[in-house]
């Protein structure tokens, strides 16, 4: 319960922060709602010297929806995106998703950038983001640059993120067609044991594209091509789903934990995937 | 190694200005500090949600922000929802509800749900749980908050018509 001490930084702006991060090097860590880090921070589980409060630096609160693409700030909470009649309306996978994410208090505090940045596999938005071959951009001391959600994450809590860097946006291309993020879970506010990201078209009874991405399912979230070739093409009958499904389970790699065994992770994973493949499907 | 900020809040209506420690937790601020005891501690990987009070117009668990983060705030809790003599809708219908057994979730309950009905005055049942998820209860297996709830919001309602 009790966080060891630090050092507090509030900058104003992005190269205070950066300037901070220089400075300091590992021992230094940028904080958003701070709904995963300081619990880690009280378990003495992250040991965080300078801590630095990203709440004053401007520019990171914004969701803008463009003609192809939406941006959505760092610092957007799951609120924000909850609220947000215009994102519903353009991506409302998102909300979907958002929903299922913590509990209202969390929300009101957690952000998309430190829900994508943390790196846990539990996290819900990296295989949502996966899906929807949202970008992520960070800010370094050598300027901006863009990373593919799809190559982001390499193994739980390590991202292609470089630790003078901050996360600042995440830029999705427009969804189109048929979405659905499912997700089992043991209770409210519990992370996964298994969820599936869909966004689908239908092109008069026909897959025309499909993204698939599954959630905690291994130590990052997984995009399984695999799984959406088995769709294309295809009526997303019966045979197909079965097809999509079996190539989804050669992509995961659960362990072991207090939500099952990996058998029973595999058959879960299997069932939310045929449940999202069928929700996003009908409203395709 | 840490110096002592000087920390800023306003706390139901009310200045306060003091050093601490960065990491001091805000519940251990209000409790400890401020002898402001309504908001409890019942875990600590928030989830309990005992803790829980308004921030900036957003329910906030206390126990997951740093009295650092939270300078130059205004905050609300239990105490400055309403106290016995002026008790609010809420805590009269938690009271004739039945809502409460050991009371010490009800702080965090009311300061929820006081959020939620200014967010939702008309919520259903289902919105009154998920509204309500961020808070456990070990005693009154939820229905009877959700019926105090339910009924401060129909007497809330009611009063802000007959005032219109």
């Amino acid at each position: 319960m009790i966080p060891a001490a630090f050092e507090y930084h509030r900058p104003q702006d992005m190269a205070e922060v950066l300037a901070v991060l220089e400075e300091h090097g590992d021992e230094a860590r940028v904080m958003a709602g701070g709904h995963s880090l300081i619990p880690m921070m009280k378990l003495r589980m992250a040991d965080v010297p300078h801590l630095i409060d990203l709440q004053d630096v401007g520019g990171l609160s914004n969701i803008d929806i463009g003609d192809d693409s939406i941006r959505i700030g760092a610092m957007v909470t799951q609120a924000a995106i909850i609220d947000h009649e215009g994102l519903g309306a353009v991506a409302p996978i998102l909300r979907e998703a958002a929903l299922q994410i913590a509990d209202p208090q969390v929300r009101y505090m957690g952000t998309v950038g430190g829900n994508v940045a943390n790196g846990d596999p539990g996290n819900d938005m990296p295989g949502l983001m996966q899906c929807l071959d949202a970008t992520f951009t960070v800010v370094g001391p050598e300027g901006e640059r863009d990373i593919p959600a799809r190559e982001f994450y390499e193994a739980a809590y390590m991202t292609a993120r470089e630790d003078d860097e901050v996360l600042t946006s995440v830029t999705i291309p427009l969804p189109r067609g048929g979405y659905a993020y499912e997700k089992q879970k043991r209770k409210i506010g519990d992370y996964a044991t298994a969820a599936a990201a869909v966004q689908i078209e239908n092109d008069g009874g026909t897959c025309a594209s499909v993204a698939i991405a599954m959630t905690n399912l291994s130590d990052t979230p997984v995009y399984s091509e695999a799984a959406g070739a088995a769709l294309v093409g295809t009526s997303v009958d019966d045979v197909a789903i079965k097809a999509a499904v079996a190539a989804m389970l050669g992509d995961i790699d659960p362990t072991e934990d207090n939500r099952g065994p990996v058998a029973f992770k595999k058959h879960v994973a299997g069932v939310i995937l045929r449940r999202a493949i069928e929700r996003a499907w009908s409203r395709a | 190694m840490s110096n002592k900020m000087h920390i800023k809040l306003k706390v139901n209506g009310k200045d306060e200005e003091f050093l601490a420690d960065p990491r001091e937790l805000l519940i251990y601020t209000l409790r400890e500090r401020l002898n402001i005891t309504g908001p409890h501690i019942g875990c600590e990987t928030s989830h309990c949600g005992a803790c829980t009070v308004t921030i900036d117009g957003k329910s906030v668990k206390a126990c997951t922000m740093f009295v650092a983060q939270a300078s130059g705030k205004e905050i609300t809790t239990i105490e400055g929802i309403g106290g016995p003599d002026d008790l609010h809708p809420l805590q009269t219908a938690f009271k004739e509800h039945h809502g409460l057994q050991c009371g010490y979730c009800t702080p965090g309950m009311i300061t929820r749900a006081a959020k939620l009905l200014e967010e939702n005055p008309n919520p259903t049942e289902e919105e009154i749980r998920f509204g309500m998820a961020g808070n456990i209860c070990r005693c009154t297996g939820y229905q009877n908050i959700i019926k105090s709830i339910q009924a401060a919001a129909a007497e809330m309602n009611a009063a802000k018509e007959a005032a219109e």
